[in-house]
């Protein structure tokens, strides 16, 4: 995808959702089940869009945004995901494998992209700390709003740089894929539900019961899908 | 005793919308700390002297240092300390309670929210997917449901705070707070052992013997993964096993 006005839209896209990971307002938009679908409905099928988001938001279910933790940032890598996972039939055998993979390596850029955002919010913070020791309203509320534009812009240049590299690649792979196409979904959610069996387990072994209530779940699920 | 100053409702909304803003400048150094000046200010307009005051700017200076707690239950502090402000308590006394204010909102928040609700919503999100809900549904059932609590928790402790001031740890001390991240865990435990079967078959589509072989490996890798908890990342060692994949297919 290099088109601009293909492109554009996109970035918006991943600014807005890059910008709710932590910013303004932390409703979990960003998560790669919203953030995928809605990129994926703007390109015309979200059902799609739904497909990869489910398949991330197995993989987001391990990286809670703890404090000061250093997280992957899902809300542009989902939108990344979901567009290029959108832009290929469904006969492309590989083309699940390939958006999870930008998506989660752009997810792992962009947690480094905030980090480095925070690093520089610090060094304004510490270069104004006599005028916010004064009381300055102009300057705490200046503070704020550079953090937000940064983030806001972070998130768009983000999913735009890395949507117009991702593209040439995607194609370049799904044109000497080799894999059969069920085999290849196979593999993408055995390894995205393998961390999201993890994941749940670790929150939720302590609490009374919830190992027991964990393993009852899985066997009505497992009932569940025999009956389809 | 002097009366309370009241709070108009139209500063208490200017304050809950900069609460969702409130980490716009979080760093490494001050933390949330200017996110709670931020939040707290325009309450701080109600000091005698008015916006520019010396009490505004004093206040403002104080609420604007380093603080840490989780971002949605810092809305109890930005109204505790905008109560305690317009109350007239001392400043050594409001530092000392803002700073003792940290520890058990961040603690709470993290074992309420992210280690709770926000698991909950999402393996029920994916249970909806994975029960063949359109895509309109379960973006419903995950934005409907965590906003509803997410928006409430906010609301919820910007009045206990503007209410309690100095003396908001007893809200602190309510049912849900102690005893509600122990049956998110159990509630999403049963989802996410329903969620998961149910979501893999969605993505894999018709086949029963493929099922069964990714359902053991699921089962396998899932278990290394929980005992590897803190010494390595499911999503990390994701990243490596899907580019070997994807090598392996193309080289194929």
């Amino acid at each position: 995808m290099t088109d601009l006005a293909q492109l554009l839209p996109l970035a918006l896209l991943g600014a807005v959702f890059g910008l709710d990971v932590v910013s303004f307002p932390q409703a979990m938009i960003s998560r790669p089940l919203v953030a995928a679908t809605a990129a994926a409905l703007l390109l015309g099928d979200p059902v799609r869009g739904l497909l990869v988001g489910a398949t991330l938001e197995m993989f987001a279910l391990e990286t809670l945004p703890f404090g000061a933790s250093r997280y992957p940032e899902w809300g542009s890598a989902a939108v990344i995901g979901g567009s290029l996972f959108t832009l290929h039939d469904n006969t492309s055998a590989g083309a699940l494998t390939v958006a999870v993979l930008a998506a989660l390596s752009a997810a792992w850029i962009g947690g480094w992209s905030m980090v480095q955002l925070r690093k520089l919010n610090a060094i304004l913070a510490r270069q104004r700390h006599e005028a916010v020791a004064a009381g300055s309203k102009r300057v705490v509320e200046g503070l704020q709003v550079f953090g937000l534009t940064a983030d806001l812009l972070r998130g768009g240049l983000l999913t735009m740089v890395l949507l117009a590299l991702f593209t040439p690649v995607q194609q370049y792979v799904l044109g000497t894929w080799n894999s059969d196409p069920r085999v290849s979904r196979a593999v993408v959610v055995g390894v995205a539900a393998s961390v999201a069996a993890g994941a749940v387990w670790k929150v939720v072994h302590a609490a009374p019961g919830a190992r027991w209530l964990m393993l009852v779940g899985v066997a009505v699920g497992l009932a569940l899908v025999a009956m389809r | 005793m002097s009366t309370q100053v009241e709070i108009p409702t139209r500063t208490r909304l200017a304050m809950f919308v900069r609460l969702l803003a409130i980490q716009g400048a979080w760093n490494y150094e001050t933390l949330l700390g200017n996110g709670i000046g931020f939040c707290v200010e325009p309450a701080l307009r109600l000091l005698p002297g008015g916006q520019d005051g010396p009490a505004y700017r004093s206040a403002l200076a104080r609420q604007s240092q380093y603080f840490n707690a989780h971002p949605y239950m810092a809305s109890v502090a930005v109204g505790a300390l905008a109560r305690a402000e317009l109350d007239g308590e001392a400043p050594a006394r409001i530092e000392r309670f803002r700073t003792a204010l940290c520890g058990p909102l961040g603690s709470v928040g993290d074992r309420l929210v992210w280690a709770a609700w926000l698991p909950a919503c999402s393996v029920a999100a994916l249970a909806a997917f994975g029960f063949g809900v359109g895509t309109g549904g379960v973006l419903l059932v995950f934005i409907g449901i965590y906003n509803a609590g997410h928006v409430a928790l906010r609301a919820w402790g910007l009045s206990a705070g503007l209410e309690h001031g100095m003396r908001v740890a007893s809200a602190l001390g309510g049912p849900v707070l102690r005893r509600g991240p122990a049956h998110l865990a159990q509630a999403a435990a049963l989802i996410g052992g329903i969620a998961l079967p149910l979501a893999l078959d969605q993505v894999i589509g018709p086949g029963r013997a493929l099922f069964g072989i990714v359902l053991g490996a699921v089962a396998l890798g899932g278990v290394v993964l929980a005992r590897l908890h803190g010494r390595a990342e499911g999503w990390k060692i994701g990243i490596g096993l899907l580019a070997l994949f994807v090598l392996y297919s193309v080289a194929r």
